[in-house]
């Protein structure tokens, strides 16, 4: 068997320890380790964004990401979005304007946009579009994913 | 006669309502195939080849069987017997992680001897190749040969003549959750399996079939699932490899594929190369076509296309053969055959107009006998505003200039029986229904609830749907050609009837009404001649004590309708310096019988468009003749449409009658063909080739200067 790491890190806000061999991706660990499976698998090579997260403030693709670099970092991810009896803004946004149709692409969408909201609260639509240039749908059709966007921006304003 | 009542009595048929999984998915909470984790679960990998032509000659396992953690490995092919593409399985593992089951892959070995190869269909045709298909000549199958009337005569009272060849290429699926499955069984005689399928019921019949087991010991979930496009019918060869690891093992197994599995293995839209001569008359009538066409699906046959389309031409002749490749084979595509067929046809219709000087919408208007599509050219038209289309094609001196296109589609998708369904209501109020569909992710499951809601006067959020899973014994057919809704539709409506009836029958006396005197409000029964006498659902509902009521549906003809016409105008701007295309605007007007759900049903507007547009402009399969493997098996080199290819696309739901229909698929079938025709506008080149990218753009000016 392969000598495992342990690693400390805040997911959700929460603190986590897990253990994980070093070439397993965070997208790994989180999914099979700790069963938080909201970050979907895409394609495993960082063109899909399905696996959207942010780390420390920043928004990576996780299968692009080792778990044993989360150390002492910060994750979030979809299931720590919505408050207990709440959604977040951008998932009523979401919701509101049918962004989703077979949903899988949708957890890392909301993620890129959270991400892009955080640092930017104002988007115009070309910033959008280029934001969540690097996450893919193959049902819905962008279009409605970029007003919600639009809409969860005026939301948070 | 069974009847969905007209629009003004409809409280929610016909609204735009949000869909009932959507929090579920916004949150993440969604349990996808992909997302099912049992407990002491083992991870399946499938071994793949790697050449797309070999003989086996043997198979080493042990070093695999041998890496600790390895808990089963299975040959998925016997020695002596052929590889004949790239991706196809050699053996599969289940390991305790899925790190040691790509380790163990590596442990494999595979002794091949290599046969000589074809990946392109010009290759395979050409003179002295390798014949890479038993009984198939030349690689190719047998001819299939159609004749109307008299294609030569045609050609005698044609006063203008096109001849011309189109080409669309192979493209991929690429759903975003890959296909695979959970498998893990009970005792030896019942297995569970989570599949990502369009088709429950098939899956459960196949599984049962592999296993020789009766279909009631194969349970099938398929709660949530990413996308099938017509790829995800049946367990495939990997449903059954995870089916036998978790038997062997005794333990549950998840075996996905991997995203480069999903471009070689997973099923592909065949390629289409057409050559095509047509004649009309000079008063603008189609007259004459003849056309011999072939495509490929890979090893497999199945690369049909339409053709002629949607316009009537009285004479015709027309020859198709499907040619083999070492390549994967081709599955059901949205809309098999028609986007490919419609944009070379679609095509042919304005190189005809402009030979003949007519506007191409006037043309079209002409030889479409469906009064369905007049009225969209009409719409679309204004929509796109085609009055200020380019006159003379690639008119202007600018660097970008903008051209206007249209094409059309038509498709069946009026269901059929087979469903079987329940809806009951219990003492405290609350309503189930319940049927073997599955939801994969056109909303199905929100329709369903729309109905029931609607018969009962309560909110589609009051409706329990359950709906992904073999166990409670009601059938419905797979999601394909378009025919979900029109086949779950009827029975979900006529079971709520039943249901309600029932209850009408329980009430009547509390009431002190006759039957046929209770009408459902929101929310209340009451009773049609003295509305002082009302009960709340709740009451009603709390007066059938211990008892519920559970009642079955019935297939009823006269609640569907197939055939939807469609048609689409595009406009672009394309930049004769750098060959890129830019889409300005999409108008897509769609019959869509009777929307049970406004906004789901625009979202498959919109995502047909979408899945168009890539065909148009960035979707192809690359096959390197040298190594016989796919060079763009991933979804960096093998693009399809993000945020910056799309652009403003205006979705009507084009009303014409008040029966269901299925509108999956009939929305992605005229966008090739209306972009190509914008793009001929704007730059006055013909490219008949997909898709339209800048190399074909620039090549094609740089001609038309030489």
């Amino acid at each position: 068997m392969a000598i495992k790491s342990h690693v400390q890190t805040t997911i959700n806000g929460e603190t986590v320890e897990f253990l994980c061999e070093s070439r397993q991706s965070l997208l790994e660990v989180l999914r099979d380790e700790l069963h938080l499976t909201g970050a979907k698998e895409g394609c495993n090579n960082g063109n899909c964004g399905a696996c959207s997260v942010i780390l420390d403030g920043r928004l990576v693709n996780s299968c692009l990401v080792l778990g044993v670099e989360t150390e002492g970092k910060s994750v979030e991810t979809i299931e720590g979005l919505a408050a207990p009896d709440k959604l977040h803004p951008i998932q009523d946004a979401f919701l509101e304007n049918a962004a989703l149709q077979c949903g899988i692409c949708t957890p890392g969408f909301i993620m890129s946009t959270k991400a892009l909201l955080d640092s930017n609260p104002n988007p115009t639509e070309h910033e959008i579009r280029y934001w969540l240039a690097g996450n893919l749908c193959r049902c819905t059709g962008y279009d409605k994913i970029v007003r919600a966007v639009q809409d969860a921006a005026k939301a948070s304003a | 006669m069974e009847s969905w009542g007209e629009a003004s009595e409809s409280r929610l048929i016909g609204k735009r309502i949000t869909r009932l999984s959507g929090k579920d998915k916004v949150t993440g909470k969604a349990k996808y195939t992909f997302d099912i984790n049992r407990p002491g679960m083992l991870y399946g990998r499938i071994l793949r080849s790697e050449v797309p032509h070999a003989t086996v000659m043997g198979i080493d396992m042990s070093q695999a069987e041998a890496l600790p953690g390895v808990k089963a490995v299975i040959p998925l092919i016997e020695s002596g017997k052929k590889l004949r593409y790239q991706g196809q399985e050699i053996a599969a593992v289940a390991a305790e992680t899925d790190d040691i089951a790509k380790d163990a892959l590596r442990l494999i070995q595979v002794h091949l001897e290599a046969l000589p190869h074809v990946v392109t269909e010009a290759d395979a045709m050409a003179e002295g190749a390798p014949q890479i298909r038993e009984n198939w000549a030349g690689n190719q199958s047998e001819p299939s040969i159609n004749k109307n009337r008299d294609v030569a005569a045609g050609f005698e009272e044609a006063a203008v003549e096109v001849e011309a060849t189109y080409h669309t290429p192979v493209q991929t699926h690429v759903c975003l959750e890959t296909h695979g499955h959970v498998a893990e069984w009970e005792d030896e005689q019942n297995l569970t399996v989570w599949a990502s399928t369009q088709g429950v019921f098939g899956v459960r019949r196949d599984l049962a079939q592999y296993f020789g087991l009766p279909p009631n010991q194969v349970r099938v979930i398929t709660e949530h699932m990413g996308g099938g496009f017509g790829s995800k019918f049946g367990p495939g060869s990997e449903g059954e490899a995870a089916a036998k690891l978790a038997r062997i093992t005794g333990k549950a197994v998840k075996l996905m594929l991997t995203r480069k599995d999903e471009h070689l293995v997973a099923g592909n839209r065949p390629s289409m190369t057409q050559h095509v001569r047509a004649g009309a008359t000079r008063d603008g009538r189609l007259i004459a076509y003849d056309m011999r066409g072939y495509g490929t699906g890979g090893i497999s046959s199945g690369a049909g296309f339409v053709g002629p389309y949607v316009y009537h031409v009285p004479n015709t002749r027309t020859e198709r053969v499907n040619v083999a490749v070492n390549a994967g084979n081709q599955r059901a595509m949205r809309a098999p055959g028609h986007p490919q067929g419609a944009f070379a046809m679609d095509s042919l219709m304005d190189e005809l107009a402009e030979k003949l000087g007519m506007n191409p919408l006037e043309f079209r208007r002409i030889n479409d006998s469906s009064e369905v599509r007049q009225a969209q050219y009409t719409l679309g038209a204004q929509e796109i505003g085609w009055h200020r289309r380019n006159n003379v094609p690639g008119a202007g001196n600018g660097v970008k200039k903008r051209g206007m296109g249209v094409g059309s589609g038509q498709w069946g998708g009026g269901g059929g029986r087979g469903t079987e369904a329940r809806v009951t209501i219990n003492a405290d109020g609350t309503v189930e229904a319940v049927t073997g569909t599955q939801d994969i992710g056109t909303g199905i499951r929100t329709a369903i609830a729309i109905i029931v809601a609607e018969e009962f006067g309560l909110a589609p959020t009051d409706i329990t749907v359950k709906v992904g899973d073999s166990a409670p014994g009601l059938p419905s057919g797979g999601s394909g050609g378009s025919q979900t809704t029109a086949s779950v539709a009827p029975v979900i409506k006529t079971a709520a009837a039943a249901a309600k009836q029932k209850l009408f029958e329980h009430i009547a006396p509390l009431l002190e009404a006759p039957v046929a005197d209770l009408r459902v409000g929101t929310g209340i029964i009451y009773v049609a001649s003295d509305r002082t006498k009302t009960i709340t659902w709740q009451q009603a509902a709390g007066q059938l004590g211990m008892e519920s009521i559970s009642e079955g549906g019935h297939w009823a003809e006269e609640l569907r309708k197939g055939v939807v016409a469609g048609t689409q105008f595009a406009e672009v701007e394309v930049d004769t310096q750098t060959g890129a295309v830019k889409l300005i605007k999409i108008v897509a007007v769609q019959d869509c019988g009777l929307a049970i759900n406004r906004l789901t049903t625009e979202s498959q507007i919109n995502g047909g468009v979408i899945m168009g547009l890539g065909q148009a402009l960035l979707e192809e399969r690359f096959m390197d003749a040298q190594t016989g493997r796919m060079l763009n098996a991933n979804l960096e080199d093998y693009k399809i449409p993000g945020t910056f290819e799309i652009p403003e696309i205006k979705s009507i739901v084009f009303d014409t009658h008040r029966k269901v229909t299925g509108i999956g698929e009939p929305p992605c079938i005229p966008t090739p063909g209306a972009i190509a025709n914008a793009v001929y506008n704007a730059i006055g080149v013909r490219i008949r080739e997909l898709p339209l990218t800048p190399d074909r753009i620039l090549t094609a000016l740089a001609e038309k200067k030489a």
